[in-house]
């Protein structure tokens, strides 16, 4: 695990001291984060970085998790898909299933902190336990175009806290409380983004047979209808028409997921026996992940709905040219033509491969472009010093705050 | 005299200014409605639609220097009223409300002669989202007296410290001119570097090149008190 001094290296001292000047600001008060799970998905991949940094900052943070069954995270994945606007046969008793696990919840988890730190949908209901203290929801789904139903639902626990945090503008309702806009981050110095030696990457190519003489059109995410796998495939097949290429689909499922292996199933069968379409199922395995990146050619993220798409951000780190969705948080990473190419179709997504492919010049010049933006603005440590401007405000109304 | 090492009436402390982004909520589809909501928006949106590119884009700025200007031209269209928008000569206005009413008017006046462009709007999803910038002032540990420490510290602090002194200061605190050339003048009582990086359009710099531009006018005036 990295030590906050480590990325001086990349950000700079100064990004640091910065950090260390806002941690002295929060003495004295204690963070509670709470979510549902601790392994799998991208919430939980952010709070494993930055739990152990904001501690080692100096900003009492704690983690905790709420409980709930196979029927409650049923319930709660067809919230999350229809938060994404899917349509979804959401029932009174769907609601009751959530209700009754946020009330055992409610009576179970303790609550001490001085800010209630409170992650998407599942444990929204513990806003019942406030007193006095400071409530903040950060929501990392696409909410751009939500279930009336669903969203009406969760409005009325939102309303109840201090503030609510979303990933990108378009995510923003208009609510009676304060709202920011905080993008996540990746860690460059985590497993998944951290230069590998060359003989690491050439172990994790023998392994899985991808060759070196075809070009790699690679998409890293969780089996999961809403990244498109199988527009993904119809892609690749419209690319191999004219260019002799492989596909790498890989990624894991989530412990709060249970469509994920039936997703993987689909795509197994859709990909039929062709022997340049690589599937991948490597839950949790952040080498490998990285190292798949490093040896792509291109990277696609097809998805329908993103929270945000952090795969992007980490291709991006790679200088990797990525052909991404117009969707979610992509477009704050992706500028069209300037750190990528920006898609809301197969046939698109096709024909910028296809771009891609056959220009390496101005595939290299947009993967190096894609570094310096993520790197200016997509970094754990800018991550870090919103949370913390995020905590500062709870107890400051006014515009400009001198500390 | 030696001005290399003449040390100033007052020292100048860097701040630093981190920002949090605030949602309004606040969405536009059209013309008519962005100039509606501009008028009753807080002066921090308007600060932050006219500011954010220069610090997500730090080395190559690929956007037009405004969030309006942007989308006016690349999801409405509007190319002539884009480029009108995004050659708004920031760096002429002292204050936000004068600056808001600029762009205001150049919406409302382009309106008038296209009327038909009144008619275009952003389908779902591309709607212009009003943002604000809430800005936290910390005084960093760097302060300094004479024009080699003020160079050395220029070199290593964040870009943020630089934005701060240079835009925020002078712009959204109304000091008029930027902090930089007021210690010059007034503390170091040098009017020429002064008035140096004061003529520097900030606006159609990156923050990096902003940094250079001001340390190579910095190091040439040391040369030049040297010699004198």
């Amino acid at each position: 695990m990295a030590k906050i001094d480590d990325y001086i290296s990349i950000t700079g001292q100064s990004t640091v001291d910065e950090l260390r000047l806002l941690a002295e600001k929060l003495q004295g008060k204690v963070v509670q984060t709470i979510n549902s799970t601790a392994v799998g998905g991208g919430v939980a991949e952010i709070l494993n970085q930055m739990v152990p940094l904001l501690k080692e900052l100096g900003v009492d943070t704690h983690w905790d998790l709420i409980k709930g069954g196979m029927e409650f995270f049923d319930v709660t994945k067809k919230i999350h898909n229809a938060l994404h606007g899917r349509a979804e046969n959401i029932t009174q008793r769907d609601f009751d299933i959530f209700m009754e696990t946020s009330q055992r919840n409610i009576e179970e988890v303790k609550i001490y902190g001085d800010i209630v730190f409170i992650h998407d949908p599942q444990p929204i209901g513990l806003i019942k336990k406030k007193s006095g203290n400071k409530w903040i929801w950060r929501c990392h789904v696409d909410v751009s175009s939500p279930d009336k139903k669903v969203w009406q639902f969760l409005h009325d626990f939102i309303s109840q806290y201090d503030a609510a945090v979303f990933s990108a503008p378009s995510f923003s309702p208009v609510l009676p409380i304060r709202q920011f806009l905080i993008s996540p981050s990746i860690d460059p110095l985590s497993d998944k983004n951290k230069e590998l030696p060359v003989e690491t990457i050439k172990e994790v190519q023998d392994k899985y047979g991808i060759v070196q003489d075809k070009p790699i059109i690679t998409q890293i995410s969780r089996f999961d209808r809403l990244k498109d796998p199988i527009g993904v495939i119809e892609a690749y097949r419209l690319v191999k028409k004219y260019i002799d290429c492989q596909l790498v689909l890989a990624g894991g499922t989530a412990s709060d997921d249970p469509e994920g292996i039936e997703v993987f199933e689909e795509v197994k069968e859709q990909a039929k026996d062709d022997p340049d379409i690589h599937i991948l199922m490597m839950p949790h395995n952040n080498i490998e992940v990285n190292a798949l990146q490093r040896i792509s050619t291109v990277i696609l993220q097809k998805s329908l709905k993103e929270g945000f798409g952090l795969t992007v951000a980490e291709a991006l780190w790679k200088s990797k040219p990525v052909v991404a969705a117009n969707v979610g948080g992509i477009p704050l990473q992706v500028k069209h033509k300037y750190s990528g190419l920006l898609c809301h179709s197969v046939e698109g997504a096709a024909f910028a491969i296809k771009q891609l492919l056959n220009n390496p010049g101005y595939a290299r010049k947009l993967g190096e472009s894609g570094r310096e933006h993520i790197k200016n603005n997509y970094l754990l440590t800018r991550h870090l010093r919103d949370y913390m401007l995020l905590f500062l405000s709870l107890y400051h109304g006014e515009d400009i705050v001198y500390l | 005299m030696n001005m290399v090492l003449a040390k100033a009436e007052e020292s100048f402390r860097f701040m630093t200014r981190l920002h949090l982004t605030e949602l309004t909520g606040l969405k536009a589809s059209t013309l008519k409605k962005m100039a509606a909501i501009l008028k009753k928006v807080p002066g921090s949106c308007i600060y932050h639609h006219t500011h954010r590119f220069l610090q997500q884009h730090q080395h190559i700025s690929p956007e037009p220097p405004n969030d309006f200007a942007y989308w006016v031209a690349n999801i409405l269209g509007e190319e002539e009223l884009g480029e009108r928008l995004a050659s708004i000569d920031v760096v002429q206005f002292t204050t936000i409300r004068h600056l808001r009413e600029k762009i205001i008017q150049t919406i409302e006046n382009y309106l008038a002669t296209h009327p038909l462009s009144s008619k275009r709007f952003a389908e779902a999803g591309d709607e212009f989202h009003f943002i604000k910038s809430v800005s936290f002032i910390i005084p960093t540990k760097y302060e300094v007296s004479d024009l080699v420490e003020f160079k050395d510290v220029l070199k290593k602090i964040t870009a943020d410290s630089i934005y701060f002194h240079i835009f925020e200061s002078r712009l959204r605190l109304g000091k008029k001119e930027n902090d930089f050339s007021n210690w010059f003048e007034h503390a170091l009582r040098d009017k020429p570097l002064a008035g140096s990086i004061a003529r520097l359009d900030p606006y159609t710099h990156t923050m990096e090149e902003l940094r250079e531009a001001i340390i190579r006018l910095i190091e040439k005036r040391i040369i030049s008190n040297g010699k004198n």
